[in-house]
């Protein structure tokens, strides 16, 4: 721990009050601290209850993702991507996946696509559910969190049908996905389509309008379009300023340019814009997750995994990219190859890095209560930042 | 006959024959105090942890789950005493650079205002220690002391987290007492008295949330804070400042400030009762069962708000604290003089 700067900068004086002397002072917020999920440390320089500056030090949960990847053929690496982020697995696994698809030049079964979208938005879900109730922790709302999770365990019920697994779920395989539906799955999809809207409307009424709720979240933390495309803010966070910008849209892959579905907007990007636009999130994904089951309804058959894939995969010498829509922003992943099992070179592109390099620029002259506010409206996930 | 008269009674015939004999009746009267503290001391052990298991259940089924189960069979009934009984046995910390003195006292100091207030408070016809005939003032000027004691806490630990969340607590309770104590002065004002009891017995007919509708509202918006409870949680806050002022609180020092917060939850409510809601009065039940009944129905309003409510922010608290209920409070006062100067 630095050692403890204080410094007396701040001198107010008032006509006929004796001198009033005020200290800043610095208290280190984490990297052990209930809401800084995960080990993130903010700096913060404090007037009272106001922040003078912070100072976010990541680093903590580094772990040498993208060089570990040039130790590992790329079927081996695949499980590792799973433990990069988290809480959005599958579509992280799509990014990667496409980059090797690429340099592999190999084509992917419709099924597989769908099957592959399906996964994504509900891993969607469930990390804007994590997400949800994470926010209203932070605010001292402690129900909503639970409510989230209740429904955060269907969704695992039904990647764990998909995929074996419920957190890291390891679906992806390159050249398709490990498997077709499970028996059984699609009623419980559908169940789970039909319960979860009403369950959102609840949310919405527990949190959205609530006047405490919308005290603390209306114009805090607003961060202005210009900024955040400054710092390379994207998803939720950049569409809470105004700008429609998704990758599903802009560059589709999987199956995207097939779906009918809109990109939730906010206005002026602050706190609350941030929440509505997830919270929309999840009527969007659920649309999704509708057209997929009734096209998977209809075409029965099909392969889930490429032939052209062989058990050793070696790919072409190049360079190729994969970028994805997360549930958090834009999630890339950089691969350049020699034409060996592994890859010469990896790189990861984290939204959750680009989301935090705007935070300081945020939170600077609010109160800490604030801060909190604002750092969980942005949904970051540290080790998908430190990798 | 009442309840309370057959204590009084007996101690009677045991006074009487205690001084027939020739013996020397201050004794007794110590023994008498003593009985009184052990009850006040007793009263306070098992509401609170009766409280805390309850808040468990309540927060679980809110947020639907079960809450406690397993021990003592039952609901996990004696879920509390396992915790308490675990909590002693837990290494007490003092930081190295603390205050020793002023760290070690304010748990300890937390709970004199807790203690003191149950005497006036009457819990039944007749089942109270002491009817001072201040009683209301009484309650709010030991009311006092808990602001000192969090300070005390928030400075003695020499941590910047519990002195944040210690000077929330000053700001916050010095704000909302004016509002709590204007709120009751309507109370007092229609009931001619500042006896606890003497406002129960003027609530024979009619009770006073019904014509102190808006001092109700400002009390019990005004006790939630005062109680430190959600909405109004800021001084240990978790997620801002971590635990504030008990951060450095450990075993038994921890479970004091724990347990002065849910009996100032109690009193708060119990208070809410004897002012607005008539007591311990009711029909067809003893008074000391309608009297638990009602504070215990309070108390669940609370619980409510805890588990529904996203917490304030500081400078919003202060502008409902002073913009808000300090007008309305006042504003009670106003119509209640009207009325009963006109009607």
């Amino acid at each position: 721990m630095p050692p403890d700067e204080t410094k007396a900068t701040v001198e107010q004086e008032t006509d006929d009050a004796p001198e009033l002397h005020t200290e800043e002072f610095m208290v280190n917020m984490g990297p052990q601290h209930p809401s800084t999920h995960g080990v993130l440390r903010l700096q913060l320089t404090m007037d009272g209850e106001v922040i003078v500056s912070a100072i976010p030090h990541i680093g903590y949960l580094h772990r040498g993702m993208e060089k570990m990847a040039e130790f590992r053929t790329y079927p081996q690496y695949l499980p590792m991507i799973d433990r990069v982020e988290y809480v959005s697995v599958i579509i992280n696994e799509l990014s990667f996946c496409m980059a090797v698809e690429k340099l592999l030049g190999v084509e992917i079964p419709i099924r597989a696509q769908y099957l592959r979208t399906l996964g994504c938005e509900l891993q969607r879900i469930a990390s804007h559910l994590v997400w949800l109730g994470v926010n209203s922790l932070d605010l001292g709302a402690l129900t909503p969190f639970l409510y989230c999770f209740r429904e955060r365990e269907l969704v695992m019920d039904l990647l764990e049908a998909l995929s074996g697994q419920r957190m890291t779920c390891n679906y992806l395989r390159i050249g398709g996905v490990v498997a077709d539906l499970p028996e059984g799955f699609m009623e419980k999809a559908r169940e789970f389509c039909k319960i979860f809207p009403k369950r959102v409307e609840e949310y919405e009424r527990i949190l959205t309008y609530n006047e405490i709720f919308m005290g603390r979240m209306v114009d805090v933390g607003v961060l202005p379009l210009e900024t955040a495309i400054a710092c390379g803010v994207s998803g939720p966070n950049l569409r809470a300023c105004g700008l429609a910008y998704d990758i599903r849209k802009v560059e589709p892959y999987a199956v995207y340019h097939r779906l009918k579905f809109d990109i939730p907007t906010g206005k002026q990007g602050d706190s609350w814009d941030r929440f509505v636009v997830r919270v929309e999130e999840f009527r969007q994904s659920l649309r999704i997750i509708t057209q997929c089951l009734d096209w998977l309804e209809k075409n029965p058959d099909g392969a889930v995994i490429s032939d052209e894939v062989k058990l050793v995969v070696k790919t072409s010498p190049g360079e190729a990219y994969g970028r994805v829509e997360s549930s958090r922003g834009v999630y890339g992943t950089y691969i350049r190859s020699d034409g060996s099992t592994k890859p010469y070179r990896m790189k990861l592109r984290s939204p959750s890095f680009s989301n935090l390099s705007a935070f300081p620029k945020m939170v600077e002259g609010m109160f800490i209560a604030d801060l909190v506010a604002t750092f969980c409206s942005l949904d970051i996930i540290l080790p998908d930042c430190d990798r | 006959m009442r309840l309370a008269d057959y204590v009084v009674d007996t101690y009677r015939a045991i006074y009487d024959w205690w001084v027939g004999m020739g013996l020397d009746p201050l004794f007794l009267e110590i023994i008498k105090y003593l009985a009184q503290s052990v009850w006040i001391l007793a009263l306070v052990v098992i509401i609170v942890l009766f409280l805390v298991w309850w808040e468990r259940k309540i927060g679980g089924h809110f947020q639907s789950r079960m809450g406690p189960m397993r021990t003592g069979g039952w609901h996990g009934w004696s879920q509390t005493i396992a915790d308490a009984l675990k909590i002693l046995q837990k290494e007490d910390i003092v930081p190295a650079k603390a205050d020793r003195w002023v760290f070690n006292l304010a748990p300890l100091l937390i709970f004199v205002p807790v203690l003191l207030t149950l005497i006036v408070i009457p819990m039944g016809d007749g089942i109270l220690v002491k009817d001072l005939n201040v009683g209301i003032l009484y309650v709010f000027a030991v009311g006092g002391i808990t602001v000192i004691s969090i300070l005390m806490a928030g400075w003695g630990s020499n941590n910047k987290y519990s002195l944040l969340g210690a000077l929330r607590t000053v700001s916050q309770m010095v704000s909302y007492e004016l509002p709590l104590i204007l709120s009751i002065i309507g109370v007092v004002m229609v009931a001619g008295t500042m006896s606890m009891g003497g406002i129960v017995s003027a609530q024979r007919n009619l009770w006073f949330i019904v014509i102190q509708p808006l001092g109700f509202i400002v009390y019990i918006i005004a006790a939630t804070a005062e109680a430190n409870r959600t909405p109004f949680d800021l001084p240990e806050a978790e997620q801002e400042i971590v635990a504030g002022f008990n951060v450095e609180y450990s075993g038994m020092k921890f479970a004091m400030f724990f347990l002065a917060e849910f009996a100032n939850a109690f009193i708060v409510s119990a208070i809410a009762v004897t002012l607005f809601l008539g007591g311990w009065q009711g029909p067809l039940f003893p008074s000391w069962v309608w009297f638990p009944l009602k504070t215990f129905a309070v108390v669940f309003l609370l619980m409510w708000f805890r588990w529904t409510f996203p917490r304030f922010r500081v400078d919003q608290l202060m502008d409902l604290g002073w913009k808000v209920l300090l007008p309305l409070a006042f504003l009670n006062i106003l119509v209640t003089g009207l009325f009963m100067l006109y009607l």
